[in-house]
């Protein structure tokens, strides 16, 4: 009780003295801030310092070809590393993930194969010992392919679904950090406990044993998170007593989830305004300086640009880059119409300029209508000068989730602490249109599956017969999209539950099943083709439709054209529609996205010629964006196709990345901070979903892919995150090269 | 009522101030040597749209353009004054922002009534001697500085745009020459000096028409910015 004293002494009490409550504690402390970037400081000397001890390591392994080494020998856990530092004297916020700087540790309980290929890839070798622990463990991916039907194998193996969490973490998920540091470890364990002894008090069904099980394990690592920080001299199990406690309690919390978990997506929260608490506190009671604060916020942004994990090949392919997705959501509007923005959202945007531009923490502005016209300029001109955050429309998000929610990975909103989310990757819609017109065929390697039907005969194809052929093959793939990851979650809850997370989330969480679709412009203007202009399937020796010769014109999605666009929303509409018809392993809640990380190149590798005029093998625009150089009447019209498609239909994010050139933006830095505000305005205003901003020359790119040693820095938003543009593969560069920057003056 | 539409671009910023939509209209008295846009130059049957249509197409963008506005430029839209009036009024019960983008070569009647119902006029100068004018615009200056006297007369707000060209517009005596012809012009509000660009070479092989000014080299920023600074300095002089 006298630690509760000390640490909340001046906090304004209400319900969360009574209870886990990180909201309430929030609304009721917070000081909203409506002026302008001119009181942000730069860099201390000790954070420079730092930043060259983190610079020299980064072009080691850069110069190691993207891995600086691995530890080979050590199961990532807790516990299994040493405290170890980067530059220790310099430092304020400590804590690494393994036992040296960037060196990256194996997490083998997704699976075993992927670890093992994952050393291989960068000329490493699985240790024995771990390889000998594992020998007679049951891995997440032994669990799933143990209960994989033939037909989910054979949709994997075509690439109607692709990058399912079935080898690794599937991530998405957000601890509430933000518990550590102000009600310390001791009293969550304590919260966990009398949780789990009500659970005690029911009759024991399946869902209860499973529950009690997990509470268990998260009691369990709540203790061994307090032990971690003990390594590093931190007591956690008291609250946070100032701010450098509270960041440092938090980052602790963070980064024994990334000890214990490798998820695609390790998300952040909502952490800013929280610590804007703890840095106004201190600085009122003169213990800090704004430099102070500035500096303990840089220090907390180089640790989280220091977290990596081990991946393979193949699934950088996919999520191209290395991305780590540590999203933070910045500024919003509460739920009474005060603004969440607070000086410390701008302290965190400004690490982009201390600190120079980088990919990570993935930085996404919550844009309302209602924020602070400073707050909104900032923005604009971070995005001008920086190419490295996103936007997201809060006033669309808040009335489902609450003031108090954050992102996962790049567009998933979920409540912090109360909802979590089971991340189903995507399914490929073209391909799936051209299935239906083959009756079951696949068109690459004719194999047949789905529903066994004939070959379309049509000479040409009539708009209604198909889409009455492909209800059908979308109410299949929906059935069968919702069994796999129900299969793939079950068996990630038996085997590589989320301990640490979890422990920080209420026990009775409400659970989102987040599915996604891809290459949604080309299943539309195909749609499009079909029904305006002529499109002649084009068959092999076997009958097998192979290709197509469209004639005519027709709309094309990315051109506010409502014919076109139309079908763009009844596509989502229907696939949403077949999913929820079935029913989701424990209760969860079916959603989807319109994302595709940088996967789509990969899909459009995997399919067949479209009737869009799309090459076999093309790559597919990314996330919602119309196809490249198709959209005819400049950025509005294009942003306004996007802005059509329902977030009812896809309450798990709407992905749009835009790219213009700085001279089609305004005629200097003035006019085009001014003309960003409203573009981004317009756009949300419309209810769309998500924003990437690029301003940048195309020359550029293609400088930076002949010559990246010149480049080491050069940060660019692809799919609802952002990345350094050289750690893409040579593929992916060209694909994002080749996208429509908007340019027409 | 109909008029010819070459395209409209959604958004512009760079033609008028703000955030923009910008209808680029079909027709053109003119031939700039370094015309941009020759595809706008002939008008196309099948580009005849009718005003309520394109009003209606422009406010789609309302939500982004609403504290910038509309440029009606081209080709000449002065040439089709009628049509760009009517189109304009709709825009203008929505509050929008008027602007049109004009060589100044035609005064009738009907641009005088246009003029009454625009916020600002972006006019071309070109040249700043009739000789130059006829040989690379294939017109008369007299006519746009006419122009710009009637705009002072009626008080319109006006920006003075001008492209300099390397080797042809480019040397001080013309930048002289053209503060001399605008300055005491209380309707102006601005005078921008464009680069000569030449990134309509393709356009025009496209075309199949020869690019007059293709092995011109493209104005340095540098030497603009030298231009703009005694540009000021003799307006004020």
């Amino acid at each position: 009780m006298e630690q509760l004293k000390t640490a909340w002494e001046t906090f304004i009490p209400g319900n969360w003295c009574e209870k886990t409550d990180v909201r309430d504690f929030v609304q009721k402390n917070y000081t909203p801030y409506t002026g302008d970037e001119a009181f942000l400081a730069g860099p201390s000397a000790r954070t420079q310092r730092l930043m060259e001890a983190f610079e020299a390591k980064l072009k080691e392994e850069r110069e190691k070809g993207g891995v600086i080494s691995i530890d080979t020998n050590t199961v990532s856990s807790l516990l299994n590393y040493p405290a170890a530092y980067l530059k220790k004297e310099d430092e304020i916020i400590v804590g690494l993930q393994t036992g040296a700087p960037l060196e990256r540790g194996v997490n083998p309980f997704g699976g075993i194969r992927m670890a093992r290929s994952a050393c291989k890839a960068y000329g490493y070798e699985l240790g024995e010992e771990v390889e000998r622990s594992f020998h007679y463990r049951t891995t997440h991916n032994d669990g799933v392919f143990r209960a994989y039907t033939e037909d989910m194998r054979a949709m994997r193996h075509v690439g109607i679904l692709t990058g399912l969490p079935d080898a690794y973490g599937r991530g998405r998920i957000i601890g509430d950090y933000r518990r550590i540091a102000l009600y310390g470890i001791d009293y969550l364990i304590a919260e966990k406990k009398k949780d789990k002894e009500n659970l005690g008090h029911n009759r024991m069904t399946e869902d209860r044993i499973r529950l009690t099980e997990e509470l268990y394990k998260q009691i369990d690592f709540l203790g061994k998170l307090r032990d971690m920080a003990a390594l590093y001299g931190c007591d956690i199990s008291r609250p946070a007593e100032n701010a450098t406690e509270a960041i440092q309690w938090l980052y602790f919390g963070y980064l024994a989830a990334n000890k214990e978990q490798n998820g695609a997506a390790m998300s952040l929260g909502r952490t800013g305004t929280f610590i804007d608490i703890y840095l106004e506190r201190d600085i009122r009671r003169g213990l800090l300086t704004e430099e102070g604060a500035q500096e303990l916020i840089d220090q907390f942004v180089i640790k989280l640009r220091m977290i990596r994990h081990l991946r393979t090949p193949e699934y950088n392919e996919l999520f191209g880059g290395d991305p780590m997705w540590i999203t933070e959501v910045v500024g919003g509007m509460g739920e009474d119409g005060r603004t969440l923005v607070t000086k410390t959202a701008f302290r965190f945007l400004h690490t982009l300029y201390n600190l120079g531009c980088a990919p990570e923490p993935n930085l996404t502005i919550l844009w309302s209508e209602n924020l602070p016209e400073a707050f909104k300029r900032y923005c604009a001109r971070v995005s001008i000068d920086t190419d490295s955050i996103q936007y997201e429309n809060d006033d669309l998000m808040r009335p489902t989730y609450g003031d108090d929610y954050a992102i996962a990975c790049c567009v998933s909103a979920m409540k912090v602490g109360k909802q979590m989310q089971f991340f189903g990757a995507r399914c490929n819609l073209p391909k799936i249109l051209l299935l239906a017109l083959n009756g079951g065929y696949e068109e690459k390697l004719n194999g047949k599956l789905g529903p066994d039907m004939e070959v379309m005969a049509d000479e040409i194809l009539d708009y209604d017969k198909v889409m009455e052929r492909l209800n059908i093959y979308m109410s299949w793939l929906a059935a069968q999209y919702v069994d796999t990851m129900n299969v793939i979650h079950f068996m990630h809850d038996k085997y590589a539950y989320e301990k640490v997370q979890l422990a920080l989330h209420d026990t009775e969480v409400e659970r989102l099943m987040a599915f996604g679709a891809a290459g949604l412009s080309v299943i539309a203007d195909s749609l499009s083709a079909i029904k305006y202009a002529k499109v002649r399937p084009v068959r092999n020796e076997r009958g097998v439709i192979t290709g197509f010769e469209t004639e005519g014109d027709f709309p094309k999605f990315g051109n506010d054209d409502d014919r076109v666009d139309n079908i763009a929303q009844e596509i989502l509409h229907t696939l949403i529609t077949e999913l929820r018809k079935n029913p989701t392993y424990r209760g969860a809640i079916h959603t989807l996205s319109v994302l595709t990380i940088t996967s789509n190149v990969v899909y459009g590798k995997k399919t067949g010629a479209t009737p869009d005029g799309r090459a076999a093998g093309e790559p597919f625009a990314p996330g919602a964006n119309p196809m490249h150089n198709r959209e005819k009447n400049g950025a509005l019209a294009s942003l306004n196709s996007v802005a059509k498609l329902s977030y009812d239909d896809c309450r798990d994010g709407i992905s749009n990345t835009f790219s213009i050139v700085p001279e089609a933006l305004g005629k200097n830095d003035d006019e085009r901070v001014s003309n960003l505000v409203n573009i981004l305005g317009g756009y949300f205003s419309q209810m769309a979903h998500h924003i990437n901003v690029n301003v940048l020359n195309r020359q550029k790119l293609i400088d930076a892919m002949e010559n990246p040693e010149l480049y080491p820095n050069l940060t660019i938003r692809v799919s609802g995150y952002a990345v350094n543009f050289h750690k893409l593969s040579k593929e992916q560069q060209k694909e994002v090269i080749s996208r429509t920057f908007h340019e027409k003056m | 009522m109909k008029g010819y539409v070459h395209s409209i671009q959604s958004l512009g910023t760079v033609d008028g101030p703000g955030v923009r939509s910008v209808i680029f209209t079909e027709g053109c008295p003119l031939r700039c040597a370094y015309c941009h846009n020759p595809d706008t130059w002939q008008c196309h049957a099948e580009n005849q749209q009718d005003h309520a249509d394109v009003a209606k197409k422009i406010l789609r963008f309302y939500p982004y353009i609403k504290d910038g506005g509309v440029t009606f430029s081209g080709g000449e839209p002065c040439l089709q004054a009628d049509f760009v009036r009517e189109t304009a009024l709709l825009l203008k019960e929505k509050g929008l922002h008027i602007a049109i983008d004009t060589c100044g070569e035609v005064l009738d009647d009907s641009v005088k009534a246009l003029l009454e119902t625009v916020d600002l006029v972006l006019l071309d100068i070109k040249m700043t001697t009739e000789e130059s004018y006829r040989e690379y615009i294939k017109g008369s200056l007299q006519n746009a500085l006419d122009f710009l006297e009637y705009l002072e007369s009626i008080g319109r707000d006006a920006w003075i745009r001008h492209v300099v060209v390397p080797g042809i517009n480019d040397n001080e005596e013309d930048i002289d020459r053209l503060a001399e012809l605008l300055r005491g012009h209380s309707c102006i509000k601005k005078v921008e000096l464009l680069p000569f660009r030449t990134l309509c070479i393709e356009k025009y092989a496209s075309l199949g028409i020869t690019f007059p000014l293709a092995d011109t080299p493209q104005m340095k920023e540098s030497d603009l910015a030298k231009l703009n600074a005694r540009l000021t300095e003799q307006m004020n002089a």
